[in-house]
């Protein structure tokens, strides 16, 4: 293969002489790393939230969220992403708030728009996994807490959910690191996060394969570094004669 | 008489632990020998190396006609010759009871495929569930599934049998179906080992007795002399028996 | 909201969206029946007592699970035309559909892989000793008894994910494939009617999830019954 490597690339002046490469590939993971805390902290509040609702015993709870689960299960984010993006806008907000939206930054409306889709796609998993923890738990351990006295919201606070926190953990971990991945979606809305960037300066420089390897390599480094993290995390919150979330 | 399993000097380790120590039995054609001892014993293990189920590191076994340890390329063969009867029957649950019994044949011994349903078939009968043929094993008892799975083993016409505690996941119900099967065997003269909690099936139709404990053979004896002087044979045996036998 | 809707494009384009369906439904097809092959040979590979195999399947894998499927798709728009004009020595202009299977099957490939796997460890050690006390090899044990059993536990696993790969497949939006987001995008920009394609497509995307994955609860919670 005639390919002419040049890993020292990525410390070249880029073209319009602003800055060098290798920043253009940090700013594009540091979009991502933002674009996927912010999301996840949002799908966990929202996520929470609507897995408790879920398991509650009011229809008037239930059903909006059954809804607002399959909508947002069974639609592709992509689509999603191009209705907050395009359709949303024009739809939802009154024209004052659209004309404030056409005249802001573009980058900051992609990226609150990218934030908001991703979160509001991800709640929806996180609601179900949530739910599928509370769920495992056996009927035993909210009989014995309404026993004691305990209100619903006490059972749930002291009880219910701590143990539900550990069965979930693992679920969480992966649909954290589903959200990192899912970040490269939004370069459809013109974003320029790391796998965004990693193409640019592959076609600025000619070096596609050494800036498709160093995004490769970035999504792989965080992927371990999350997982050994859980895992330690796990550790930690293992009860002595717990081998795991199932109770025994 | 000549001898059907040749076990000599045998001992195995799983890693550092040691599981058998220096075991050393023959059991001649047509014997039918119950190998019995508390849990741990390594009476499992022990059956589960006569077929290269388990490898050793120490000894030689000579069984239907092969020496082991054996290269991994002729244990198949070997162990076609050696039916085996498992605790947990082992069916395949994706096969109806017939193709259970048909697909070794098939496979293994490369029978053609009337010939192997005639077999199949045959042995069906003999264990009393010919009209069980099209069921699937999830539709069969505990009982029936150890008769067919005992069956199973006879179609690929073994020149000897291993049981290993073939009546020990059985509901007590269920245990004499499968007893009776295992009597009438016996009867036919196919030689038998059978690793086995059922001291009343060893007295009545086993020739033999093997004593196991804690990885060795204690005792190897005839079975009525087993049972009348067990106490005073060894003290560990007759400990045992006297727990086994209410 | 003053927008005004304009619905009749829709019935015009149908044709056109119906061939951007078949696409993504034969990515859909290409991914399940390539994946699952790459994933058994991976899963064996994985279990294999030999450490290189092991190892390399465990590589790949680590890698395809970590990296976004839009990732995937770009290596592979990048790699496919490059590997198709070495292997026939010459320069060929290929379209990025034939970029877009291989990038599904490869990516899908890595998660099949693990639910194989654990489905094959989930098989009693049994079933294998009774397979080989009857004299059959370990490669006619696993082809035959662990195998099909294995496919039969993850089997529900598999449908569920048949149905997200779907959705994926709108991502190949990224390398302009025409598939039924695709054409969707291209008859609303022609048209300028973008706002009701995207409806209409986020709605037809709806009704066929749901109503898959209602089928799919329905056939997995009837085999628990039996």
């Amino acid at each position: 293969m005639n390919y002419d490597w040049n890993w020292l690339v990525f410390l070249q002046a880029t073209i319009d002489g602003g800055s060098r490469y290798a920043w253009w590939m940090l700013s594009g993971f540091g979009l991502t790393v933002l674009i996927a805390l912010a999301a996840w902290v949002l799908a966990l509040a929202l996520g929470v939230g609507l897995g408790v609702a879920r398991t509650l015993p009011s229809v008037a709870l239930r059903v909006p969220v059954v809804l607002y689960v399959e909508v947002f299960r069974n639609i592709p984010l992509l689509v999603q992403l191009f209705f907050w993006y395009y359709i949303a806008p024009v739809l939802l907000l009154p024209a004052t708030l659209q004309e404030a939206v056409n005249a802001a930054h573009p980058v900051l409306v992609q990226t609150l728009t990218a934030i908001l889709c991703l979160g509001l796609f991800t709640a929806a998993r996180v609601c179900e996994q949530v739910r599928a923890g509370i769920e495992a738990q056996p009927r035993g351990r909210f009989n014995a807490a309404h026993a004691l006295g305990l209100t619903r919201y006490q059972a749930y606070r002291h009880v219910i959910l701590p143990m539900a926190f550990r069965v979930v953990l693992p679920p969480l971990t992966s649909e954290f690191l589903n959200v990192f991945k899912n970040t490269a979606a939004v370069l459809a809305i013109g974003l320029l996060e790391l796998t965004a960037r990693s193409r640019q300066v592959g076609e600025f420089t000619g070096h596609i394969f050494e800036a498709f390897i160093v995004a490769t390599a970035l999504y792989f480094i965080v992927a371990q570094v999350v997982g050994h993290a859980m895992r330690r995390l796990e550790l930690r919150l293992a009860l002595p004669g717990h081998t795991g979330g199932s109770d025994a | 008489m000549s001898d059907a399993i040749v076990i000599e000097n045998v001992s195995k380790w799983y890693g550092d632990t040691q599981v058998l120590f220096d075991c050393s039995a023959r059991i001649a054609k047509g014997e039918v020998v119950v190998v019995c001892g508390p849990s741990g014993s390594g009476k499992s293990t022990l059956i589960k190396c006569v077929n290269a189920l388990e490898p050793i590191q120490q000894g030689r076994i000579t069984v239907a006609g092969h020496t082991l340890p054996a290269p991994a390329s002729t244990l198949p063969g070997i162990r076609a010759r050696v039916g085996m009867v498992f605790q947990h029957f082992e069916l395949f649950p994706h096969m109806n009871v017939l193709q259970n019994l048909m697909f070794a044949q098939l496979k293994v011994l490369k029978r053609a495929p009337d010939a192997a349903r005639d077999k199949a078939m045959g042995y069906l009968q003999r264990v009393g569930l010919l009209a069980f043929a099209d069921k699937f094993p999830g539709q069969l008892s505990g009982g029936q599934q150890q008769r067919v799975a005992i069956a199973r083993a006879l179609c690929m016409d073994p020149e000897c049998m291993l049981f290993d505690e073939p009546t020990s996941a059985l509901d007590p119900e269920m245990v004499n179906e499968v007893l009776d099967v295992m009597t009438g065997l016996a009867a036919e003269g196919m030689t038998m080992v059978c690793v086995t909690h059922e001291m009343g099936f060893a007295r009545k139709v086993a020739h033999r007795v093997i004593f196991m404990d804690a990885g060795r053979i204690f005792d190897d004896c005839s079975s009525s002399d087993f049972f009348t002087n067990a106490g005073t044979r060894s003290e560990r045996a007759g400990k045992f028996l006297s727990s086994v036998i209410k | 909201m003053n927008y005004a809707f304009d619905w009749s494009v829709i019935p015009q384009a149908l044709p056109f969206l119906a061939q951007g369906m078949a696409l993504s439904l034969a990515l859909l097809a290409v991914s399940l029946v390539g994946g699952l092959a790459l994933g058994i040979v991976l899963a064996l590979m994985r279990l294999s007592s030999n450490r290189w195999l092991a190892g390399i399947a465990g590589a790949y894998v680590s890698v395809f699970r970590s990296i976004p499927l839009v990732l995937a798709i770009f290596w592979f728009y990048l790699l496919v035309p490059m590997v198709i004009s070495a292997v026939r020595g010459q320069a060929t202009p290929i379209g990025p559909m034939y970029s877009a299977f291989a990038a599904f099957v490869a990516f899908e490939a890595a998660y099949f892989c693990e639910v194989i796997r654990a489905g094959i460890q989930s098989i009693p050690r049994g079933q294998t000793s009774a397979a080989q006390a009857l004299g059959l090899t370990r490669m006619q044990a696993m082809r035959h008894v662990i195998l099909p059993q294995a496919l039969r536990v993850v089997t529900p696993l598999i449908l569920s994910k048949a149905i997200i790969i779907f959705q994926d497949t709108s991502l190949v939006y990224v390398i302009s494939v025409s598939d039924f987001l695709g054409a969707a995008t291209k008859i609303g920009q022609r048209d300028s009617r973008l706002i009701e394609l995207y409806l209409f497509a986020g709605t037809v995307y709806f009704l066929m999830c749901f109503a898959a994955s209602r089928f799919v609860e329905h056939r997995t919670s009837k085999k628990v019954i039996a």
